[in-house]
């Protein structure tokens, strides 16, 4: 068969990756369908059609009349009038009128199914009220798949952590933090807590530094739309920085006060949103900044000398 | 005192698995981890109600010695899970903040 797909013919449905299958089960038909075509009427002749299809550069002509699906004509359909004569004549006798449609509706999964089944590479879409609405042909569902794949593994890479170029004698670190992602909260604080130990840093400026990246990991956490965290290791000190993408902070010498939160309940439930952690931040920091533009977010920068200095304890 | 002589002596049981059997240095009581974190001194016992993953890592971050739970509060799996693997005792009572606190304090200066 020439235009099979793979993905769920019996055999193989088991050893799909699961992506793909999620893919095509999440997206529907209206997803991928092609929309806005050239459509005919039934009273045109296959002169009119071929012309149509010659200047769209299209194979296939969906017949309609008050926009209901009524037949199709193919570039098969025009060959056999030319051949047979009647390419001056009105489609409505000749064109293919028991027509295998999909709904809009359906996930994209039944449309891959419809391909192994039938041996047709276009089908004609129609929405709920029976409305001709589009037309999917096998290039849409493998490019809407590669689109949906590629943006999904955009996303993945997007949460790796990954190293930065580093300038020697220094190391950096990224994570990304998502909105209200208590599950990993503290994640990032722990790896850099693990990388100061290894780098033999003094217990002190360890748990200063765990601190202030604890603390301003769950502020991205619980009140951005989520963000990452850097840590750049050099030789004299831990830079730890906060970038979200917004909301960003209305007034910004209020955070900075002991006692000042817009936490909800239910984070204060949790033991957070005291409005105590940037005070937190600053008091173990010996540099401390803060940066907030309101629609854009808030980047937050923390100093911590590696040489003990007494201060922050 | 170690964490497994201070539940000796104060009848306070120890719930996780595995823990690091380390020196107590001091008690903290709070139910705010913001607090906790601004002012816990390491190794300390943490005497608190708050039953969740979070207290393990702000415990972690700080080099807590553990994590006591007052009032019979339920102690969630995954809790215990994230306490086992960073070696950080979880132990439980029936009694408030207060009497907890009480025992410790007695424990590691009476």
């Amino acid at each position: 068969m020439p235009h099979r797909f793979p993905l769920l013919s019996e055999e193989s449905s088991d050893k799909t990756p699961s992506l793909t299958m999620e893919i095509i089960f999440r997206l529907k038909v209206k997803d991928a369908m092609m929309t806005n075509l050239r459509t005919a009427n039934k009273k045109d002749t296959f002169r009119v059609i071929q012309k149509v299809m010659r200047n769209n550069d299209i194979s296939g002509v969906p017949i309609l009349e008050d926009n209901r699906l009524v037949g199709m004509v193919s570039v098969s359909d025009i060959i056999n009038a030319l051949d047979r004569g009647y390419v001056e004549e009105s489609v409505e006798p000749y064109m293919t009128k028991q027509l295998i449609v999909l709904e809009d509706d359906m996930p994209l999964s039944f449309a891959v199914s419809y391909y192994n089944k039938y041996p047709y590479r276009r089908f004609p879409v129609i929405n709920k009220n029976k409305e001709f609405v589009g037309v999917l042909t096998t290039k849409d569902v493998l490019s809407t798949i590669l689109n949906e794949m590629n943006n999904e593994i955009t996303l993945l890479e997007s949460q790796i952590f990954h190293d930065k170029v580093e300038l020697p004698n220094q190391i950096i670190k990224e994570y990304i933090i998502k909105q209200f992602d208590f599950e990993n909260a503290g994640h990032a604080s722990f790896r850099l807590k693990k990388l100061l130990k290894e780098k033999e840093v003094s217990r002190k400026i360890i748990r200063r530094a765990s601190v202030a990246a604890y603390e301003m990991e769950i502020n991205v956490a619980i009140h951005s739309n989520g963000g990452k965290i850097s840590f750049i290791l050099e030789e004299n000190s831990i830079t730890i920085i906060t970038k979200d993408t917004g909301p960003g902070i209305k007034d910004v010498a209020q955070v900075i006060e002991e006692g000042y939160s817009t936490a909800n309940d239910w984070i204060r439930s949790l033991g957070f949103g005291a409005g105590m952690g940037i005070p937190n931040t600053k008091r173990v920091s010996d540099e401390f900044k803060i940066e907030s533009e309101m629609g854009k977010g808030t980047t937050v920068k923390s100093v911590i000398f590696l040489e003990d200095t007494d201060e922050g304890e | 005192m170690k964490v497994s002589e201070v539940s000796a002596k104060t009848g306070i049981e120890i719930v996780t698995e595995s823990y690091n059997d380390i020196e107590v240095a001091n008690g903290y009581t709070s139910d705010l981890l913001s607090d906790v974190m601004g002012f816990a001194e390491e190794e300390s016992l943490l005497i608190t109600i708050q039953a969740h993953k979070n207290t393990v890592a702000v415990a972690s971050q700080l080099d807590l010695a553990g994590i006591i739970i007052c009032n019979g509060r339920k102690i969630p799996d995954d809790m215990k899970q994230a306490a086992e693997q960073n070696g950080i005792a979880i132990m439980r009572t029936d009694e408030n903040q207060f009497v907890t606190s009480y025992k410790i304090h007695s424990a590691l200066r009476g």
